[in-house]
């Protein structure tokens, strides 16, 4: 009996005292954080849609780490230290990526050695100016302007332009309780959208939304959108 | 001690003696479990064996032995615990669909190992080895067709490759061909076998000459409408995706000409055994015994193991063999794009034009005047399945508007109605109930494919429906379309007349009547749940307007105007449930009202990105091979 118990006891410290080895990398330690930024102003996208990639050479599995972008343009990863290359993939976001010779998505050389804060600077089809929602009489009212930034032979149309409210703080195309869209005629000015919708009944009641103005560029996946508005009512 | 100097002898010579022999004949033995090659090419029934485990790994994708791919897209819902999840992705990945790995080059390898030793064979008969031959072509032709279909251009291999371990692999690897490359060699390819294979109707589950030509019609089809509906984000400078407008009608034309061949010949026509219209749909997929319209199918066979379980995950729930079934419920929107008679587009009329409630006497009258295909493709509330009647109610409403209704199958309940103290049953058989896995959850149930024999919905039977790939209805929509995009309306009126004749609607549409967005919606009633619907969507370049990633409300399937539009958003499934009314003494007592619901577990909306019309390819494939390119958008 008490030799079982001994054997118990040593086959417990052999388990136990085993995994006090190193036999495990440290985990990353250094944040990479920032913003996709047109002229320093941040570009609002959807939650979960626009990612970047980080390519690091050298080691045996060559594949990409995606970065999210969040909803207001901010991003960030935990990295090891090293050398890594940060390209953004063809047509991902509602913006163009500079382009190398080669007529390839070029990558930008980004040193990490502890944390790091570094603003991306990408070049949008278009940017959303003076938007304004608000509250009135059951209702979100929205006006925005658009100002088109590419103009030359690369310049894209607007497919649509859309009001979007809802409940949480995500508020784009799939996650909405209601939703405006202007299309065709509708878009004739681009200087002076105006978009309407009756907030609908909440379950259970509350009496904010969250609101903002998403525009769908022709042939880009991704929208553009003002940041997000709680109002109240 | 002498007994063990013997045994000891004896051992060293039964052990030393086998050195003796040579090494080539101890060593070089023939396999017992393997055949050597030049054996199996003296008999033709060895050959078959090789052919047929080709076949077998001929590629589909939503396929009857996977019922849940047909729940990935607006077909249908999947009324199953493990598989709600399709309804709560919003996007689809870059990787799906993606057919291009290890598996699919080693099949082309196999192919082209067999067509090269098939080539060396000297002991067969000429025609025989031709015939395998052919097969083997045609197998292959489908395997690059499937490829293009989901992958664009492909590096094109018709050789046998083998590394010879040197350490430089470049040998072995091959740039992509243009994506109009690969349909141009399907499209040779068939055109060369079509001669050699048999032209004859009775073989169906092998290649013949008009399964070469119905594929040959679908690809130059899809070519057409790639080139036709391109678009600047879906190119690669290359060519290796996307084809330039200025071949589209070369394209048209072939596939045209391919289904005119089949049409000509006489030798198919459309399956019309049943004078029920709906029966006789249904039937057309079950129908194995002299079925003149299937070209060419997967075939199955009781008491193998080459049987399915579709019968079994999705038979009435209430009327089922096991306890199970119920799986893939058809969507409503699918439901209310089948049109009315008169050939006008009409959701279900839940509600008047008013917004207020129409009371039917009967559970099937609201489906009442639609096209035959309907009652043939979906299990109806009210309906019948091997001579069952389907149970869908979901519960009663009261005149209060106050819903009784159960949780679990046939529930009864006690003192709930008004002026009933007794027990009542109060929800169906077959549900619907939100949330309770194979109960109709959209209020309908499939029908197509599902087989009507005895035993078919027991694990120990299982069923031998087979799966169509080629029928003689699509080589007459491929014509019809073909000849549409060629500007002859007319052409396309005469092919598209003996389809919907068969479907009861016999007001013909006129060469004006047929539009685009027509022939969208014939081949969607059409063909649902017989793996059209992506690659359709996608050679249209529809896929990312359909299944854009905007939520749906009840609102668009109340009285909607836009039914047959081919660009209507169709993002999340919804349902029809059916309810009694109670209040007595009310001239609408227990008539039924109608619902339209979303199921609870529908969460999120499809989005098809750009980047979804071609899958991503591999990384291990990228660092494999430094010459083949990503797609584009990803």
């Amino acid at each position: 009996m008490k030799n079982r118990i001994y054997f118990i006891i040593g086959a417990i410290i052999a388990v136990l005292f085993s995994s006090c080895k190193k036999d495990n990398y440290e985990a990353p330690a250094a944040d990479f954080t920032g913003r996709i930024v047109y002229q320093g102003e941040a570009i609002n996208v959807q939650y979960g849609q626009v990612n970047f990639e980080l390519w690091q050479s050298g080691f045996g599995n060559y594949s990409a780490l995606n970065v999210n972008v969040s909803q207001d343009g901010n991003f960030s990863a935990k990295l090891f230290d090293g050398n890594y290359k940060l390209v953004f993939s063809p047509n991902q976001g509602p913006f163009l990526w500079k382009k190398n010779a080669a007529g390839k998505q070029d990558t930008i050389a980004v040193n990490i050695s502890g944390n790091k804060v570094m603003d991306i600077e990408v070049m949008p089809y278009y940017m959303i100016r003076s938007a304004s929602l608000t509250a009135a009489s059951g209702k979100v009212n929205g006006f925005c302007k658009l100002e088109k930034i590419i103009t030359d032979a690369n310049a894209k149309d607007i497919e649509s332009v859309s009001l979007y409210i809802n409940k949480t703080q995500f508020v784009d195309g799939g996650n909405n309780i209601a939703i405006q869209q202007l299309t065709g005629a509708a878009l004739a000015d681009l200087n002076n959208l105006n978009m309407s919708v009756n907030i609908p009944t909440i379950v259970p009641t509350q009496n904010y939304v969250f609101a903002r103005i998403g525009v769908k560029i022709a042939g880009v996946d991704d929208l553009i959108f003002t940041p997000v508005t709680k109002i109240s009512f | 001690m002498k007994k063990y100097i013997y045994a000891f002898a004896a051992i060293a010579c039964l052990s030393f003696a086998q050195s003796c022999k040579k090494d080539s004949e101890f060593l070089d033995k023939q396999p017992t479990s393997t055949l050597p090659i030049d054996a199996v090419w003296k008999d033709p029934n060895l050959v078959l064996t090789v052919v047929g485990d080709l076949y077998d790994r001929f590629p589909d994708f939503q396929r009857i032995e996977s019922w849940w791919l047909f729940a990935d897209f607006d077909e249908g819902f999947a009324s199953a615990g493990g598989d709600y999840g399709r309804h709560q992705n919003l996007e689809y990945g870059y990787d799906a669909w993606r057919y291009w790995d290890i598996g699919v080059y080693r099949l082309v390898n196999d192919l082209n190992l067999f067509i090269k030793r098939g080539q060396e064979a000297t002991a067969l008969k000429a025609e025989d080895r031709d015939r395998f031959l052919a097969e083997a072509r045609f197998i292959r032709a489908g395997v690059y067709f499937e490829m293009v279909k989901r992958m664009g251009g492909v590096p094109l291999i018709t050789v046998p490759l083998a590394y010879d371990y040197s350490g430089d692999p470049s040998s072995l690897q091959y740039p992509r061909a243009k994506e109009s490359e690969i349909y141009d060699f399907v499209i040779a390819e068939l055109e060369a076998v079509k001669t050699i294979l048999p032209d004859n109707a009775t073989v169906q589950s092998r290649a013949t000459k008009a399964a070469a030509l119905a594929m040959e019609s679908r690809a130059a089809l899809y070519a057409g409408s790639i080139a036709k509906y391109s678009n600047a984000q879906l190119t690669l400078p290359g060519g290796e995706v996307g084809i330039p407008a200025a071949m589209a009608s070369g394209y048209f034309t072939k596939a045209l000409n391919a289904a005119k061949e089949i049409i000509d010949g006489g030798k198919y026509s459309l399956y019309k055994k049943n004078p029920n219209l709906s029966d006789n749909f249904a039937a057309l997929f079950t129908d194995k015994g002299s079925n003149p319209e299937v070209i060419f199918a997967k075939d199955f066979k009781l008491k193998t193991n080459k049987v399915h379980g579709f019968t079994i995950d999705n038979q009435p729930r209430s009327s089922a063999e096991e306890a199970q079934g119920g799986r893939l419920n058809p969507s409503l929107n699918l439901v209310q794009s089948f049109e009315k008679l008169d050939n006008t587009y009409a959701s279900l009329a839940a509600v008047d034009g008013s917004g207020n409630p129409v009371y039917y006497t009967n559970i099937t009258d609201i489906f009442a005047d639609r096209d035959a295909r309907l009652a043939g493709t979906v299990i109806l509330p009210g309906t019948q399945f091997k001579g069952k009647t389907v149970d869908i109610w979901a519960g009663y409403q009261l005149a209060n508007g106050t819903i009784v209704t159960g949780d679990n199958f046939a529930q009864s309940k006690s003192n709930v109605l008004p002026g009933n103290p007794g027990s009542v049953q109060v929800v169906g058989g077959d549900g619907p109930v939100d949330g309770l896995e194979f109960s109709a959850q959209s209020g309908f149930y499939v029908r197509k494919y599902l087989d009507p024999a005895t035993g078919s919905g027991q694990i120990g039977t299982r069923s031998d429906v087979w799966w169509i790939r080629y029928r003689y209805a699509e080589v007459l929509l491929n014509a019809a379309e073909a000849a549409f995009e060629l500007g002859d309306a007319a052409t396309a009126a005469n092919y598209i007349k003996p389809v919907r004749d068969r479907a009861g609607l016999t007001t013909a549409l006129s060469p004006a009547n047929i539009t685009f967005d027509r022939i969208v919606h014939e081949r969607k009633v059409e063909f649902a749940f017989e793996g059209h619907q992506l690659w359709d969507m996608k050679r249209w370049r529809l896929a990312d307007k359909v299944w854009n990633g905007n939520n749906m409300s009840v609102a668009d399937f109340t009285n909607a105007s836009n039914i047959g539009s081919a660009t209507r958003t169709s993002t999340q499934v919804f349902g029809l449930w059916p309810y009694k009314y109670y209040n007595p003494g009310n001239a609408n007592h227990l008539k039924y009202i109608f619902k339209v619901i979303k199921p609870s577990r529908v969460t999120a909306a499809h989005r098809f990105r750009i980047g979804n019309y071609y899958s991503s390819i591999g990384q291990d494939v990228l660092n494999g091979n430094p010459k083949i390119i990503r797609n584009p958008n990803q």
